[in-house]
């Protein structure tokens, strides 16, 4: 990754309020404030404005060293007329080549998809059945990968989703399902949409169980967490696919994971996908593209390199409660993929943040100023208010 | 081919940003991504929401008036010139200016216009004095109302004015509004040298000769 704008300090509040205040000599530091306490609060604000670990992960990561896409070209300088005839030759052979070479495959595989599940559905549901199903759509999801030249490398397979549980993995994009289904069959979960993925859609779910809601289901969340639990229940179905963090980030972090996936039960399956981005940039801005335009630049990179890690199931714990069980799957993935961890939630892509994030500042910044009571058995005869600044 | 980047930021502006701020060249252009990156509206000016966007900004207790430094009286909108500008008080100081020729203008980095930067930020109404008003002001935004406090006052509302200050007396943390007045009374008199019961910029600065302004007011910008 490019180096970073500015070096923060990394000083917990307690620390550098502690490193302001030092000026003040012993006789007045009962003080409880300082008119430099708010320089704290300044500095990060001003360091936040110019590099904050939040708005940068909702765009592609910046490259080190240019790989011939001007898409990941930010800032821009000539550099010498032979990268530029390099560069020429690079859009020639990506779009007039591979590009009608990958849309035919695409237009195959998906076209296969609705076949071949349209056609096994006709077939009454038995082991015949279920093998079929999954031959169609391994085969499908194969083409379409070879329609995006994907190269996938899948570490650990010992470890691959079993029947009856939850997968869950780190969201970059809708391409993750095409990577995940490549090496084995999952029950989809999502929205029902119109037109083409509707059509696609409907005809998947008459071969295999997948699990599609209605726009006005996806927002009772009983509904939802019902529905899943009675798919996994019925052991003999796929794992369920979810994506915990709900949006699409750009795979140099894994964000909040919604603890509602980790409330179903059953046995979590984590997978951490790592895109190398040199190759071809893999994240889904969908403020700035819509879905048909980011599978045509998909369609025009150089290539889809990815890194598939399945890690060990996760149950819950004992005394563990959901989103601490969210956490700890989140760490795992993060861990193996080699993203950073955060603490901060995906949805902050569209939505503001919440209140009490505010409030706990102060509230730290609040015991700063009362300070620490001394305990009863210490008597003072000084003052009645005995408070120490800090520890 | 070429991005959106530098294509709108020309050489002499570049060249006179850098001379009115002191930041190098490619720390100018990286800024300038910066800049856009946040520019959500894509029209080259920030407008206060823009700013809001970012959440380790919105839940800083001083957010607000610190997006307020940005932005020149009675305007809603800042260029990239006033950015950087607002953006050079955080400069650190290097060593080789602070020997330069002392009849041009002081720097905008310089460790009385870092503490300048600091005391516009209290004195709201600009009459070049911190009022005890204008320093509970920003107290109060910095201890805001405690968290339970906030629920619970949340929860009560309809219940009488003295069952939510007897709450009130109750709960951890809480600094009251006498408290904070009292703090704001004691720091008005540590630091009052003509007794006119506010603070001015001279009082402002002998209050805080000893801090390491230069250190604590600076953003540590690499290359």
């Amino acid at each position: 990754m490019l180096t970073r704008l500015i070096q923060r300090e990394g000083g917990s509040m307690e620390q550098e309020m502690g490193e302001l205040r030092r000026y003040r000599t012993q006789s007045i530091s009962r003080g409880e404030f300082a008119l430099s306490d708010s320089f704290y609060f300044y500095r990060k604000g001003l360091e936040s404005i110019v590099d904050d670990q939040v708005t940068q992960r909702f765009s592609s990561e910046e490259l080190v060293s240019w790989n011939l896409l001007t898409r990941t070209n930010h800032n821009f300088h000539y550099i010498s007329l032979r990268l530029t005839i390099i560069w020429g030759l690079g859009v020639i052979i990506r779009y007039c080549v591979l590009f009608p070479l990958r849309i035919t495959l695409a237009i195959i595989g998906l076209s296969w998809l609705v076949i071949g599940t349209t056609l096994v559905g006709f077939l009454p549901k038995n082991r015949v059945k279920t093998w079929l199903s999954e031959l169609v759509h391994l085969m499908c999801y194969r083409i379409c990968a070879r329609g995006l030249s994907a190269t996938i490398q899948y570490h650990n397979k010992e470890n691959k989703p079993q029947k009856g549980g939850i997968c869950v993995a780190n969201h970059t994009s809708p391409i993750d399902i095409v990577i995940l289904a490549n090496d084995g069959c999952y029950a989809m979960v999502g929205q029902c949409h119109g037109g083409l993925m509707g059509v696609i859609q409907r005809s998947m779910v008459r071969s295999c169980p997948h699990v599609w809601f209605e726009r006005s289901e996806m927002r009772d969340r009983h509904a939802v967490t019902s529905r899943l639990r009675a798919h996994v229940a019925a052991k003999t179905n796929l794992p369920i696919l979810i994506f915990p963090e709900g949006t699409c980030i750009n795979n140099t972090s894994v964000m909040m994971f919604k603890k509602g996936s980790f409330e179903i039960g059953g046995t979590i399956y984590p997978v951490a996908i790592k895109y190398d981005p040199r190759f071809g940039d893999a994240f889904w801005n969908s403020a700035k593209y819509n879905m048909v335009s980011y599978l045509l630049r998909m369609m025009t990179s150089w290539a889809i390199v990815v890194n598939v890690w399945y890690l060990p199931p996760m149950t819950r714990e004992e005394g563990e409660d959901a989103a601490q069980f969210a956490n700890r799957v989140k760490s795992a993935i993060a861990h193996q993929g080699g993203l950073l961890d955060m603490a901060w939630d995906g949805s902050l892509k569209r939505d503001k943040v919440k209140e009490e994030f505010k409030e706990q500042q102060q509230k730290m910044y609040s015991s700063m100023v009362v300070g620490k009571k001394r305990r009863k058995s210490e008597t003072f005869r000084k003052d009645n208010q005995d408070t120490v600044i800090l520890e | 081919m070429g991005s959106r980047a530098s294509t709108l930021l020309r050489e002499e502006e570049i060249e006179e940003i850098k001379k009115e701020t002191g930041f190098s060249h490619s720390q100018i252009t990286r800024l300038y991504s910066r800049f856009t990156s946040l520019d959500k509206g894509e029209n080259g000016t920030l407008s206060r929401e823009d700013f809001q966007r970012i959440p380790e900004l919105a839940i800083n207790p001083l957010g607000d008036r610190i997006i307020n430094a940005f932005f020149p009286e009675g305007e809603d909108q800042v260029n990239f010139r006033g950015f950087m500008r607002t953006l050079a008080h955080f400069r650190p100081i290097e060593d080789n200016e602070k020997n330069k020729d002392p009849t041009a203008s002081e720097p905008l980095n310089s460790r009385t216009n870092k503490l300048l930067f600091a005391f516009r930020l209290y004195d709201l109404d600009r009459d070049d004095k911190i009022s005890r008003d204008e320093l509970l002001q920003v107290l109060r935004m910095m201890v805001g109302l405690n968290m339970f406090v906030s629920q619970v006052l949340r929860m009560m509302v309809g219940l009488n004015m003295f069952v939510s200050q007897v709450l009130r007396m109750m709960v951890g943390v809480n600094i009251s509004d006498e408290q904070l007045g009292s703090i704001a009374d004691r720091t008005i008199q540590e630091a009052d040298q003509n007794g006119d019961n506010s603070i001015s910029f001279n009082e402002f600065i002998k209050v805080l000769e000893k801090v390491d302004v230069e250190q604590k007011m600076s953003i540590r910008f690499l290359h």
